[in-house]
């Protein structure tokens, strides 16, 4: 198929990674037996099986369910639940979130009235400034979980500081960052955002030595790319993480992992994150809310509850492409936390499908009718 | 999107129900309501082009801007109408003639030898040259006893497709 170069851009902005593996191989292919027999007129007029798929794709498509968030199950339904309810609604809104954000304050107070100090004080110390700001995020961190009444439970060994690994993770929200980041001080590679997250990031992240991109950039790519490799080398920088789908899903499904994490020659931790949804539905979907209005949401829940998993470690077997890597640890993330596996890019959210597919489906019908016509 | 069906009241099921001469069940009009709300993200009544062709699987089929003629801008019950073409309890008949209506996309209720042939481009991309096309299609023309200038109606299609089992049901997922 594309046997483009690893660091060849494509030319238009609104056009995919064509390296993919096969999408046939996922699709439902109710009609996809090999059609027999002398080419007749009726075989050629016969189109059902293509407006079937195409009107089975309107009615019901593995994309979009990978972006639909659970409407919240209403239970105030009788006479019984509905003060129940109301009481519930008093208390979160009345007593938990002013609680909460007294907390954050609290925390944000702590956190400036130090950290400003240790950054400019220290400049000259280097090595003592960066672990003390380190512990300062990670204390932020702590502040925002418990801002939501976070329970994480870890499971599995910590992360170390070696070099030569990354960590890749399921991304549900940009939640996911701040619950990884409050166990350890990760630099991680994210979209620049505007607004007070983008002040944050460009000031307090950039400590960690975070790593920023713009999806909308095709030439960014390539520099990204450069980053990450000089990021993994460095022996003191911290610990990368990289969400590999792109972008945030349901937590139901894995969308296709991007093979930029997995061709950095170096060992690939899989972190998997499940998030509990009787307590909240974490799935930040960007279209629909701002991020604030996202926290919001989330301090005036009953809590956050989620689990992560730190899997084993693993490398780039003789013989396995960079891609099927990253299908490999996909399929590890996706068993623990019981995800289910879609064949789709994530950034189709943002743009059309790349042509490769309809011009798949037109070669095997090509094909098939050329065979059947030398067919006696 | 989960608060859809309350939009929805039993008399707007009937109706539309009536108006796909009740092919689909109450159910899974309700679940093509949500379905239709999904796709139409602000709300407007109808589903633009666009938002069609934000469903992946759809925009990379052959047929989509064929079938986006006939689906861009509908209201609920006649996308209900649209799709009920592809219940199982739809008639033979019925899919033969949305068939037709692909083919026939000037709408004058002839189906020429160029209009097979449009089709036949929507499907076979740059795999076949046009003169592959023309000439698999003069040969299957010629055995079937047409001609090249022959026009079809949608009795013809009804003559060459109704012997041959047209199976073109898609379900509706009911939760």
């Amino acid at each position: 198929m594309a046997n483009a170069p690893d660091n060849k851009l494509t030319s238009s902005s609104s056009e995919l990674d064509l390296d993919r593996p096969n999408l046939e191989d996922y699709l439902p292919s109710g009609s996809m037996q090999e059609p027999r027999g002398k080419l007749r007129l009726r075989d050629l007029l016969d189109i059902s099986p293509t407006l079937t798929e195409a009107a089975g794709a309107i009615v019901d498509d593995s994309f979009t369910r990978c972006f639909k968030s659970n409407p919240p199950e209403p239970w105030n339904w009788n006479v019984y639940l509905f003060p129940l309810w109301c009481l519930g609604v008093v208390i979160r809104y009345g007593i938990l979130f002013p609680t909460r954000v007294l907390v954050l304050t609290l925390g944000w107070i702590i956190f400036l009235s130090s950290f400003i100090p240790v950054h400019f004080l220290l400049k000259g110390n280097d090595k003592l400034r960066k672990k003390l700001e380190r512990c300062l995020v990670e204390l932020i961190c702590s502040f925002f979980v418990a801002s939501w009444t976070g329970v994480v439970k870890y499971h599995g060994p910590r992360p170390s500081r070696r070099p030569k690994q990354v960590f890749v993770a399921n991304h549900t929200s940009m939640i996911d960052f701040i619950v990884l980041e409050q166990m350890t001080a990760f630099a991680v590679i994210m979209q620049k955002h505007p607004g007070w997250v983008g002040l944050l990031q460009s000031t307090i992240l950039e400590s960690v030595g975070c790593i920023w991109f713009n999806r909308t950039e095709a030439k960014d790519r390539e520099i990204v790319a450069r980053k990450l490799r000089d990021h993994v080398q460095g022996a003191d920088n911290n610990p990368l993480l990289i969400f590999p789908e792109g972008t945030c899903v349901n937590n139901h499904y894995t969308v296709m992992f991007k093979k930029g994490a997995f061709e950095l020659g170096c060992t690939v931790c899989p972190i998997a994150i499940k998030y509990n949804k009787i307590f909240v539905d974490a799935f930040w979907n960007s279209k629909k809310q701002s991020f604030t209005m996202h926290l919001l949401q989330l301090m005036t829940s009953w809590a956050v509850v989620c689990d992560v998993w730190y899997l084993e470690p693993q490398t780039l077997k003789p013989g396995e492409t960079p891609i099927e890597f990253a299908e490999r640890v996909r399929d590890i993330i996706s068993l623990r936390a019981g995800l289910k596996k879609v064949p789709w890019d994530g950034y189709l959210k943002y743009s059309r499908p790349s042509p490769k597919h309809r011009e798949q489906k037109q070669q095997i019908f090509a094909d098939s009718v050329l065979r059947r016509l030398e067919e006696k | 999107m989960g608060s859809a069906s309350s939009m929805l009241t039993q008399y707007d099921i009937e109706e539309v129900q009536e108006h796909c001469n009740k092919l689909f069940s109450q159910q899974e009009i309700v679940s093509l309501y949500q379905r239709f709300c999904q796709l139409d993200r602000n709300a407007k009544g109808f589903i633009s082009a666009d938002e069609f062709l934000s469903v992946p699987e759809f925009a990379m089929n052959p047929l989509s801007q064929r079938l986006l003629k006939m689906v861009d801008g509908l209201n609920f019950k006649d996308f209900v109408a649209f799709l009920s073409t592809f219940s199982a309890k739809a008639s033979l008949q019925q899919k033969i003639e949305l068939i037709f209506k692909v083919y026939d996309s000037d709408c004058n209720g002839k189906v020429t030898f160029n209009d097979i042939i449009e089709v036949l481009k929507d499907l076979t991309g740059s795999f076949m040259s046009d003169k592959q096309r023309e000439q698999v299609l003069s040969h299957v023309l010629q055995e079937a006893g047409y001609t090249r200038e022959s026009s079809f109606l949608l009795e013809d299609f009804v003559k060459v497709l109704g012997s041959s089992s047209i199976k073109m049901d898609v379900e509706i997922p009911v939760d």
